[in-house]
């Protein structure tokens, strides 16, 4: 059998969702479901009255209603949601449980909930719940959370909850700065983003009909989290609850929490002995879906004359929204180590202030943290060119680590190792797929016709931090959970293959992925490989799917399940054909005895051989099925080079994204077609970020634009095709040399396209636009910069 | 109110509340629920279907309205032996899918745009699915996809 | 999203619907394909009590020369309007801006009377029925009266038709060597425009905009500019001159005052060249 490890082999995953069999959540029926409708609060901060619930309970097909006072009162709670990432000791979390029962702190605070026998009939009566809100002062936006003025949470006595430094050697970051020629500092805002997965979250709570136990079908990336979040929450036991993830519609991070919905579904299953269900409606996800981002960045970067960086500083003030949901406070934290980019930086600081508001929690969204990072340092890499007088690309070459060569494990600054790199090379293939020469030639020629379409090149060459994992470097920030990944290989009596995986996908392609890494390990037909996940009775361990962490941490456990199946097989097939099991060689899924040709065993036959268990080595137990949980030494490192190129229309303001060239560096490859997949959607997140996105909020903290039709997610027409390539460089992390991909498109990208839009409007004086680079905005900018210039400029 | 149509070449009927709109109609009285939800707005396409021949949003239509109609859903796309639909088979070739839920949606809007428009563009094929939004693929592959079947088909 | 419960009416003809009009008065809604209905039914920013289908009366859906003018039916979906080659010939800028509509399966079932009759200040056909000075034909419990383009937008989400009128034919005038144009300025192809400009020019020049005020409006300073002589640029730069757009996430009335502007300026260049 030829390799199928690194070819682009067609998706399992396909035929079943491009038929409409895929089942999501909101596929799934039982008899007897019930129906929730959320009560929202329409305030973002306010004292609860009462609730009057008369007319809700009294309408056609309602079988109860519960205000958040009467669902506390029953006692289906053990404890609040759950935060597992207490960065600090001392960090604020005020309680949050799945409903609000005095106060609401963030519209779309649960405050009652209808159950109805239908869809239609729950959302009637959830209008009809009257509620008399007390309003109270409300921390609408971080500025108003950083004033003080108003508290989000008035038990606090502060909106802080946390202040979290990384300054490795704070006096030579003192003496960066100081003798600096030059220091360039930025000011960004990162914007609040709603995640927007097309499939809006639900869950299903089925109450086993005898001995207690409960399902939950829900949509997530996490079931295995889940599962003991939700046993330690509801009081309910782990061996009771079973989830499970059907097909899932996507999730950038928007799943991975423990939500109220799945807390109040699994209770009140519990309590009625009824399967109760909910889906969210897109308008609704805004306030019960956590958002991504919303901080705001100070960098400040301190060179010599030559452009060769001294230091780095960056402060952040993080909005982690009403609550801490399951990992707010350590979103920031994970980009927090990357503010040093790809470039060799003496000396670093990194701070780091959360604070409540009264809005709806953040936590991760595509990327989490390190698109962050890699905006604010490339953004400042791009101003530091311009204060130098070189160009974009040349001030990265000077400050590249290890000097652009190629290296293995090299700690930076922020205390990290990367496990390899080696940047150069991806920089000159991005260079030369983008034309960089003819593309200024151009951009000279419209400035000088005065064209009133200018063109603008952007560059970003980023670095991530993916395969969370180690476990022990997770503990070192306080995360309450380990970073391994289970996989289990079975072969079956049959000859087929039973794969069991941890991570659990949602549109990533582990079914394939993992049958193409089994098949080269085994020398089985992919066709014969099943892959089972999402399931926790099913596989029952499980860290699941999150920060690129699936194939460098997941599917090399898979990997070395394999080789656990072939080393056990090779002292089976040494056993029957009596031979030394040195003297096997395992070849296209055969172990032949060296120099001896016709004899061997195909793994199929020692297979059944170790199933019927007649004749196996003394002691040896019977079947091959095989687990490993894989902890890694280290992160793995992914980089890139991404050039954007944009035409700004400087009469309306309007910036065309019109070309983009993406060089992404993800180490070994299971499926380029997959990985293209990969880098093409997470370039147009970042994009969407860059000039089409943002969460607005009124004074009251009311969200402005909560559907898609306001919320401008881009269309097809929005974006040009990618052009792509790669450079591989292996981890030095796992055994495959793999790295994770799946968010290394948004961390790339806006910065690219933002630093393209600056590009272009250089010859204005205008050096940042903040995000997103709206036509109004940019057309502002060019206004005022054009009117300061008329009057004399800097008077 | 009973509503009956011809559901992928089949005879289909249902009582339903006149406020019933087309998708929930599909989906939970039919069953079909290949057809999904992404919006409340016309803005995603996650819902389309064809009636008589046409892509329509199916969660801005009300079930009342196309009584008598012809409705091909995304289940009825493939022939009866599992061959898929050329345009399905090109998703497929083309990874033009990921998480798989704006993909009915998507393969419905692009075979009625093949129809009107056998040999489009790469801009044509753009904007004859601007009003389908997916998160996962930047478009990029269904772009690819559809230009494919219209060269295949 | 789903709508409040409601009496679902279906009316085989004009006079049906009017007869349902009558009848429920403020309490029943016209529903031609339903593509500005059914969304705000949605968020229960509308709940009428009875929904008059009127989307089956095959026989107002037609595109007929009328003459001197094309005669279109209310029930004309957009994407009719879009591909129809009499259109195309006779008044070209109304196909254009019907192609312009939403997305293809909006344009599927939307129809031109339907958006008319919705009144959106925001939306693209109003600014090439305003444009092109169509002629609106209403028909009501006493028989049917004619509305010019110009008097039907009198406020937002509000035209001229009385509660039992209804909307059953549009008359656009032939103008098959007119010069014209369609600015659409929008981030998204799909959304409404931010600013829409509509010019035809055909002897004078009649300049329509959309989203510039709480209804779609003809230019009335442009078009004075122009009438008195003024160029193109001139006229161009009076476009915001006594309006008071909308403001919104897309656009404040100052931005919106320099597109109106812009894109006057570029409408007026390609239909009077």
């Amino acid at each position: 059998m030829t390799a199928v490890m690194g070819t682009p082999m067609k998706r399992k995953e396909d035929p079943k969702l491009l038929t409409g069999e895929g089942k999501f959540v909101d596929d799934i029926h039982v008899h007897g479901e019930l129906w929730m409708g959320m009560v929202r609060s329409t305030m973002a901060h306010a004292k609860i009255n009462a609730i009057d619930t008369a007319e809700a309970a009294g309408m056609p097909g309602v079988h109860s209603v519960f205000t958040g006072t009467q669902l506390q009162e029953m006692g289906l709670w053990a404890a609040p949601l759950p935060c597992a990432w207490p960065v600090t000791e001392d960090m604020l979390n005020p309680p949050h449980f799945p409903t609000a029962s005095e106060v609401v702190h963030h519209v779309g605070d649960i405050v009652a909930v209808v159950l109805a026998d239908s869809r239609y009939r729950a959302a009637d009566a959830a209008e009809m719940v009257v509620v008399d809100y007390e309003p109270l002062p409300a921390v609408a936006s971080i500025e108003d959370a950083i004033a003080g003025e108003k508290l989000a949470h008035a038990g606090l006595g502060t909106n802080k909850a946390f202040h979290w430094p990384l300054i490795p050697d704070p006096d030579a970051l003192e003496a960066a700065f100081a003798n600096a020629t030059h220091v360039v500092k930025g000011e960004f805002v990162q914007q609040r983003l709603i995640p927007a997965a097309m499939e809006p979250r639900g869950v299903l709570a089925i109450p086993s009909p005898a001995g207690g136990d409960i399902t939950l079908y829900t949509s997530t990336q996490v079931p295995h989290i889940l599962k003991v979040m939700l046993a330690a929450t509801t009081g309910i036991s782990e061996s009771k609850l079973r989830i499970i993830a059907p097909a899932v519609g996507g999730g950038f991070g928007a799943k991975l929490n423990v939500n109220p919905d799945e807390s109040l579904a699994v209770t009140l299953a519990n309590k009625l002995s009824r399967p109760v269900r909910w889906t969210e409606t897109r308008s609704e996800a805004a306030f019960s879906t956590h958002q991504g981002r919303g901080q705001k960045q100070t960098m400040e970067i301190a060179a010599d004359e030559n452009g060769k960086i001294l230091g780095v500083r960056a402060h952040i003030d993080a909005d982690m929204g009403a609550y801490m949901m399951l990992i707010t406070p350590g979103v920031p934290l994970l980009g927090s180590f990357l503010y040093t980019g790809v470039y060799d930086v003496p000396a670093f600081g990194f701070t780091c202030d959360g604070y409540f508001t009264n809005l709806t929690p953040t936590d991760a969204y595509r990327g989490a943290g390190r698109p962050e990072a890699s905006y604010a340092i490339e953004r400042v890499m791009d101003m530091l060119s311009y204060e130098v007088g070189v160009t974009p690309e040349e001030i990265r070459r000077r400050n590249y680590l290890a000097g652009g060569g190629e290296f293995e494990n090299l700690e930076v600054a922020s205390t990290l190792v990367f496990d390899s790199g080696n940047y150069s090379p991806n920089l000159d293939m991005a260079l030369d797929m983008a034309k960089m020469a003819e593309l200024r030639a151009e951009q000279q020629r419209r400035r000088d016709a005065g064209d009133k379409k200018q063109l603008g090149i952007g560059l970003c060459t980023y670095v991530e931090i993916c395969g969370l994992a180690p476990s022990r470097a997770l503990a070192g920030l306080n995360y309450g959970a380990g970073g391994w990944e289970a996989g289990t290989v079975r072969l079956l009596p049959t000859g087929k293959v039973e794969v069991v995986s941890g991570s659990t996908p949602h549109g990533q392609g582990h079914e394939t992925a993992w049958s193409q890494i089994v098949a080269d390990k085994l020398g089985i037909d992919p066709a014969d490989i099943t892959v089972l996940h999402s399931d926790t009775a099913i596989s029952p361990l499980g860290m699941d799917t999150y920060g690129s962490r699936s194939l460098a941490v997941g599917g090399v456990a898979i990997a070395m399940a394999c080789d656990k199946v072939i080393d056990k097989a090779r002292l089976i097939a040494a056993h029957q054909l009596e031979a030394n099991p040195d003297d096997l060689d395992f070849e296209a899924g055969r172990f032949g005895v060296k120099g001896s040709p016709d004899k061997g065993l195909l793994i199929q036959e020692i297979a059944f051989g170790a199933f019927t268990a007649h004749n196996l080595p003394d002691g040896m137990e019977p079947n091959l099925n095989e687990q490993m949980i894989f902890d890694p030494p280290n992160f793995a490192f992914p980089f890139g080079t991404h050039v954007a190129v944009v035409e700004v229309d400087e009469d309306t303001g309007e910036t065309e994204l019109i070309d983009y060239i993406a060089i992404d560096d993800c180490g070994n490859h299971v499926n380029p077609l997959i990985i293209e997949g990969q880098v093409h959607g997470g370039i147009v997140q970042g994009v969407a970020q860059a000039l089409y996105e943002g969460a607005e909020y009124d004074a009251e903290g009311n969200c402005k634009n909560p559907s898609l039709m306001d919320y401008l997610v881009p269309s097809p027409t929005e974006v040009p095709n990618i052009q792509t390539g790669y450079t591989y460089t292996p981890s030095t992390s796992n055994p495959l040399g793999v790295k994770g991909v799946g968010e290394a498109g948004t961390i790339g990208s806006a910065a690219a396209v933002i630093n393209a839009i600056c590009d272009a409007l250089r010859p204005h004086g205008i050096t940042d636009m903040s995000m997103p680079a709206t036509p109004m905005k940019v057309w502002k900018a060019i206004n005022s910069a054009d009117s300061t210039a008329n009057n004399g400029g800097g008077q | 109110m009973q509503v009956e149509t011809t559901v992928n070449g089949k005879a289909m009927s249902a009582d339903v509340e006149p406020r019933t709109l087309l998708v929930h109609y599909l989906r939970d009285e039919l069953e079909l629920t290949g057809t999904n939800v992404g919006c409340d707005t016309s803005s995603c396409g996650a819902c389309t279907v064809h009636i008589d021949g046409e892509s329509v949003k199916s969660c801005t239509m009300l079930a009342a309205q196309a009584r008598g109609a012809e409705i091909t859903t995304i289940e009825g796309m493939a022939s009866a032996d599992g061959t898929l639909h050329p345009m399905q088979a090109a998703f497929m070739e083309c990874h033009g899918l990921q998480c798989g839920y704006c993909t009915p949606g998507m393969v419905m809007a692009a075979s009625s745009l093949l129809k009107e428009n056998p040999n489009p563009t790469e801009q044509e094929v753009r904007e004859g699915l601007e009003g389908n939004l997916c998160r996962c693929t930047g478009y990029h592959n269904i772009v690819k996809s559809v230009l494919t079947a219209a060269g295949g088909a | 999203m789903i709508p409040a419960s409601f009496d679902y009416v279906e009316a085989e003809n004009a006079d049906a619907a009017i007869a349902a009009l009558t009848e429920h008065g403020d309490e029943a809604k016209l529903m031609a394909g339903g593509h500005s209905l059914i969304p705000l039914m949605k968020f229960r920013l509308t709940t009428p009590q009875v929904v008059v289908d009127i989307g089956r009366i095959n026989d107002l859906s037609y595109i007929n020369d009328g003459g001197d003018h094309i005669a279109i039916g209310a029930l004309t979906r957009h994407m009719a309007v879009e591909t129809s080659d009499v259109l195309k010939a006779q008044a070209p800028i109304l196909a254009h801006v019907a192609s312009h509509v939403g997305d293809p399966s909006v344009r599927h079932r939307g129809t031109l009377g339907g958006s008319l009759a919705h009144g959106d200040p925001a939306s693209d056909l109003p600014a090439a029925i305003l444009a092109l000075n169509a002629t609106l034909v209403a028909k009501g419990p006493n028989g049917q009266r004619e509305i010019s383009a110009s008097d039907f937008f009198t406020g937002f989400l509000e035209t001229a038709l009385a509660s039992d009128e209804m909307l059953t034919e549009i008359r656009v005038p032939k103008v098959p060597d007119a010069g014209w144009s369609y600015q659409k300025f929008n981030r998204r192809a799909q959304d409404w425009a931010i600013v829409g400009v509509a010019a035809v020019s055909n002897g004078s020049t009649n300049v329509a905009m959309v989203n510039m005020g709480h209804t779609p409006l003809r230019s009335a300073a442009v078009e004075a500019a122009l009438a008195g002589g003024a160029s193109a640029a001139d006229a161009a730069a009076v476009a915001a001159e006594g309006l008071t757009p909308p403001e919104d996430l897309n656009g404040d009335a100052e931005y919106r005052s320099h597109l109106a502007r812009v894109l006057v300026g570029r409408a007026l260049g390609e239909a009077m060249s």
